[in-house]
């Protein structure tokens, strides 16, 4: 069931993938500024960039957390699109944040460790409604197997429109994006310096961000999922859920945590679960 | 290939300036001149950075905070300092607690003068900065022991 | 069968031995003794008993059955004169209460019982027999290193050992026998043991703060006791001969004889398992010595209660009120994870941590699918070994720094390296994947999801596991930290608890690495013996789990690459200049020190606020079930 190609496949064009989605990003962003923006490999150059230079650590041991991180992140990701267990790869997925937290705190560093609390408030914001949507999907298409969801012809996104717009939700905290970018930010300074990145410099910082592609390309994936009866809408809809991204980016400023993780909550808890037990009704009423 | 030269991300620290110049480096972010084109991001945190933007002629208070920033910059990094005041003390040259120049403290590579330094010249410094950047990685690579990278050269 | 009284007769030996011996060099050889051998005969019923299904013994009933009724007697005896002396008035109403239930039980019911065959084993024996004999004597065997030191530290505190260790190898006695017994009437000895020895364990100390938690341990496990008897009872009435004393017999004797006792005993093993309204007391518990709270929290106690409900599982499965008894389940897994999120207290976090994975394994009781008692079974292996390691962690980071607030552990890992990598493999055991507990929540998640009224425990789980990952991580977080100040202090531990603690790190590992052969070779022939089904993880997924717990094992080998060449420097502090351990000139030159400690939600997650909420809410749950069982007796 599992497909090695496609593991292989993700590993080398992920970063690729991921990479070009932030380059045009950034050029969109600043377009909606008003300004010209970098060219479109730019993040590309960045990360070049940045293993050409010193890594300067706290402790050598934040080297291992990052490492953890990335690899686990491909692992997760990997298996995401060889066709494994959506549970599974979700927690594979939470494993290797744990690391990227880890290795925040490792540093013992202040602004390092804001950063790491509030990474881990983001995970519990988030978390819930991930586990839901893989809970949905599988009341929809009887499997918890990517390679199975996707090739169900059942249009998943009728039967999980609330699942959906809860996802579309927590993907703005996985994506790093304003409102919700608390524990570290792409853009400018902000009140915590750089949150759990703060202290990983050179090499640490450049796998931070490939790990970051990984994990965007991935979350995309999962928007697939809702629309695999489909691929040709399935893309667009990734499209525009990324554009809408980028839109809730520039047009929203910081909010606190609190308001982070009740949001999360609040909406996972009532379209999640409404969702779910509309479904859970359905199926037993049509047996 | 260097990719030093394409993605330079500055820190800017205001070490008793008039806010002058730090409107003007500001500035730079602005639509108008969006310094991101060239890749330019101003991240706020000495060990993401390469250069070093400093506005003002340092004063005993921040002396030390300079002296820290500077060496918590992973190699190879250069330092601009941006306006009269930080080339040499400027107006508040003779002021009792005034250093006089950032190259009192840390060693500076580019100096971008005016008052207030107009953001066009303090693009051209960074640019200009870019080219020692990318000298000092040349230098970083060479076998060890011989170069002194943080030295710096003056222009 | 000699080896299962040998398992139950033994450990009495050598608590009574142990009782009389008062030199402690001898002391300490024979709990080793004893603890070496208890746990290679419980590891010989795994060889023996591990493919021969259920096997019934019969043992003569009449001879023994006046020796416990002597020895409940006495127990309840014991309780009354000390509930006198201590002037607990509801222990001593409620210990009268039971002794009026046990007379009414002697005088009128117990003429014609003859149950037979009173003792068994099979694959939930076994694994409970494991666990009781390998965990449980490994924690026997730590206490003699650690009271030793505790006593040292604690001159206040009488000098008990003699007491200490009876009461622990009587314990172990008594899981012995509760988990081999197929009579409830010798369950229910074993029961009321069970609950007297945690009673003296916990008061070891003898302060006000040991005796009064002591006295609330007791009076909410007499509560159950008092269920427990009223299901003999009841049983005693609706079947004069007996026969439905014996467990299995009960058990296929359908849910319409069965769910009333069930559902009482089930609530005898909530109130021992400590889930909420009663979560207190195990909260409380943690005053006795740190060793007792492993052995509460592990191996013993807690998982009697447990033990028993996933026995009734397929009486309770698909019966209302079996729903209800899950839904306390659900409802303590997640709110005593939020709880645990506010404490600080290392000790304090394990026991609401404790409570937390009771729940859920009552819950997966509860509701009773064949897949859901695989999930539960996995639940109570995996968390009696993580459990006791971090507990026995705890103890000795506390008797070495002198403190169990997390806050206090920063920077453990550079001053007490080796217990701080086992701490973190056991949190990492708690919540990780593809660590064992993870194992067991995710075919929990499968399997609610087509389960009757599944969707609620879905979210349950889905909520309640990312809040377990809050508070695990950031107390991981803090013992990582690396403190660039801190000082080795890890020398001289004595070399038995370094080998129970080595032992319980790989048991740890080791447990996740077979985890396939031990659902294969115990759980799945008991699932299939119960009903007819069985479960386990796809082939896939388990290649998968092997292969990261191999990368997480090979990781950590990246340290001797990284180790040396890069340049350090210290963290930045806003362009401050700051010393090594992190002290740095404030405004006006004035020398501050900086430190940081963990979030805690108090304003949300804290202790009074949802332990209200909880006991309220599960209180609440358990009048609805009275009065289903009212009407069901009626
Ligand atoms: S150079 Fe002029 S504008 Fe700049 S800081 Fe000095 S006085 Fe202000």
């Amino acid at each position: 069931m599992i497909s090695i190609l496609n593991a292989v496949l993700f590993i080398i064009l992920a970063p690729l993938i991921g990479g070009l989605i932030a380059g045009i990003d950034r050029k969109i962003t600043a377009r909606m500024q008003g300004r010209m923006g970098p060219p479109l490999l730019q993040p590309f150059y960045d990360v070049a960039k940045l293993f050409e230079k010193e890594n300067v650590v706290v402790t050598p041991s934040q080297n291992y957390y990052v490492l953890s991180y990335i690899v686990f992140i491909a692992v997760s990701g990997a298996l995401f699109f060889s066709g494994g267990d959506l549970l599974l790869v979700i927690f594979a997925f939470t494993l290797a944040h744990i690391f990227l937290v880890l290795g925040a705190y490792s540093t013992n560093s202040p602004y390092s460790f804001i950063g790491a609390e509030r990474e881990l408030i983001q995970i519990i914001a988030y978390e819930p409604m991930i586990i839901l949507s893989a809970v949905g999907m599988y009341m929809v298409t009887k499997s918890f197997f990517v390679s199975d969801i996707m090739n169900s012809p059942i249009p998943v996104i009728v039967y999980l429109p609330g699942i959906f717009i809860g996802f579309l939700m927590v993907l703005t905290i996985k994506l790093r994006k304003s409102p919700f970018d608390l524990s570290t930010s792409h853009h400018a300074h902000q009140e915590i310096v750089k949150g759990v990145t703060t202290e990983f410099s050179g090499s640490g910082l450049g796998k931070i961000e490939i790990a970051h592609w990984y994990e965007n390309v991935f979350l995309l994936g999962f928007i697939y999922l809702f629309f695999a009866f489909n691929p040709v809408i399935a893309l667009a809809a990734i499209i525009v859920t990324y554009l809408i991204e980028i839109f809730i980016d520039n047009t929203f400023s910081r909010v606190k945590w609190q308001y982070t993780i009740k949001s999360a909550w609040i909406v996972a808890g009532t379209l999640g679960i409404v969702n779910l037990a509309v479904l859970y009704y359905l199926s037993g009423v049509m047996g | 290939m260097s990719y030093m030269k394409k993605s330079p991300w500055i820190m800017h620290y205001d070490a008793s300036s008039c806010n002058g110049c730090d409107i003007e480096v500001l500035a730079c972010l602005t639509p108008l001149y969006d310094v991101e084109r060239f890749g330019i991001i101003n991240t706020g945190n000495p060990k993401h950075t390469d250069i070093f933007v400093v506005t003002g002629g340092i004063n005993e208070q921040n002396r030390a905070v300079v002296k820290n920033i500077y060496d918590q910059i992973p190699e190879p990094k250069v330092v601009v300092a941006v306006g009269i005041c930080a080339t040499s003390g400027g107006v508040f040259r003779e002021c009792y607690n005034i250093m006089g120049g950032i190259d009192k403290i840390i060693p500076v590579d580019v100096y971008v003068p005016g008052c207030a330094a107009r953001p066009e010249s303090i693009i051209d410094g960074i640019v200009t900065a870019l080219g020692v950047l990318e000298k000092k990685r040349q230098l970083m690579k060479e076998p060890a022991g011989k170069t002194d990278v943080t030295g710096g050269e003056k222009k | 069968m000699i080896d299962l009284v040998f398992l139950i007769v033994f450990p009495l030996i050598a608590a009574v031995l142990l009782l009389v011996v008062s030199k402690d060099s001898i002391r300490d050889a024979l709990v080793k003794i004893s603890a070496l051998l208890i746990g290679i005969v419980s590891l010989m019923t795994l060889f023996l008993y591990y493919n021969t299904g259920a096997l019934y013994f019969p043992v003569g009933y009449q001879q023994v059955s006046q020796i416990i009724f002597l020895v409940e007697v006495f127990l309840a005896l014991f309780i009354l004169y000390l509930g006198i002396k201590y002037r607990k008035s509801l222990a001593v109403v409620l210990i009268l209460v039971q002794l009026g239930l046990l007379a009414y039980f002697e005088m009128f019911c117990s003429e014609a019982l003859h149950a037979v065959q009173n003792l068994f084993i099979d694959q939930l024996s076994i694994i409970m027999a494991l666990i009781i004999g390998i965990i449980g004597s490994a924690i026997a065997v730590y206490a003699v290193g650690y009271m030793g030191t505790y006593h040292r530290n604690h001159p206040e505190v009488q000098d008990r050992r003699r007491t200490f260790f009876f009461m622990v190898f009587l314990f172990i006695s008594s899981m012995f026998g509760l988990v081999f017994s197929n009579n409830l009437i010798w369950v229910f000895l074993f029961w009321e043991l069970t609950t007297v020895c945690s009673f003296i364990l916990i008061g070891y100390s003898r302060s006000e703060e040991a005796v009064n938690n002591a006295f609330l341990a007791l009076v909410m496990n007499l509560l159950g006791g008092i269920a427990f008897a009223g299901a003999l009872i009841y049983l005693a009435g609706i079947d004069p001969s007996g026969n439905l004393f014996e467990i299995n017999q009960l058990i296929s004797a359908g849910q319409a004889l069965a769910i009333v006792p069930a559902v009482l005993i089930s609530f005898a093993g909530i109130t021992k398992a400590a889930l909420m309204p009663f979560s207190s007391w195990l909260v409380g518990a943690m005053v006795a010595p740190t060793p007792v709270s492993a052995l509460l929290h592990s191996s013993t106690m807690v998982k009697a209660g447990v033990y028993i409900i996933v026995r009734f599982s397929p009486v309770l499965s698909g019966s209302f009120e079996g729903l209800i008894i899950a839904m306390i389940g659900g409802f303590t897994f997640l709110l005593a994870s939020a709880i645990a999120i506010s404490q600080s207290n290392a000790k304090k976090v394990l026991a609401y941590s404790t409570i937390a994975n009771l729940g859920l394994i009552v819950a997966c009781a509860g509701i009773g699918t064949y897949k859901l008692v695989w999930a539960a079974i996995m639940l109570i292996i995996f968390h009696a070994i993580a459990k006791s390691l971090l507990f026995l962690c705890v103890g000795t980071v506390e008797n070495r720094i002198g403190s169990k607030d997390i806050e206090d552990m920063a920077g453990l890992i550079v001053r007490m390296p080796k217990i701080a990598v086992m701490m973190f493999i056991g949190i990492a055991g708690m919540f990780l994947a593809p660590f064992g507990m993870l194992i067991s929540k995710w075919v929990a998640i499968e399997a609610f999801i087509d389960a009757p009224f599944g969707i609620i425990f879905v979210t349950i789980l889905a909520f309640g596991g990312s809040i377990t990952v809050l508070f695990w991580s950031k107390w991981m977080g803090k013992i990582i930290s690396i403190t660039q100040y801190g000082k080795r202090v890890e020398g001289n531990i004595r070399s038995e608890k370094w080998f129970v603690l080595y032992l319980l790190t790989s048991l740890t590992v080791l447990v996740c690495l077979i985890f396939p052969l031990i659902s294969s070779v115990l759980i799945e022939p008991f699932v299939l013996s119960v009903y007819g089904f069985t479960t386990r993880l796809a082939q896939d997924n388990i290649m998968i789990m092997v292969m990261m717990l191999f990368l997480l094992m090979i990781m950590p080998l990246s340290m001797l690459f990284y180790r040396n060449g890069a340049k350090e420097l210290p963290p930045y502090m806003g362009g401050r200049p700051t010393t090594p351990d992190m002290k740095f000139a404030g405004s006006m030159g004035i020398v501050r020190e900086s430190s940081f400690s963990n979030y805690y939600f108090e304003q949300y997650c804290g202790e009074s606020r949802l332990l209200m909420a909880g006991t309220g809410l599960c209180l609440g749950l358990i009048l609805i079930g009275a009065t289903l069982l009212l009407g069901v007796i009626v």
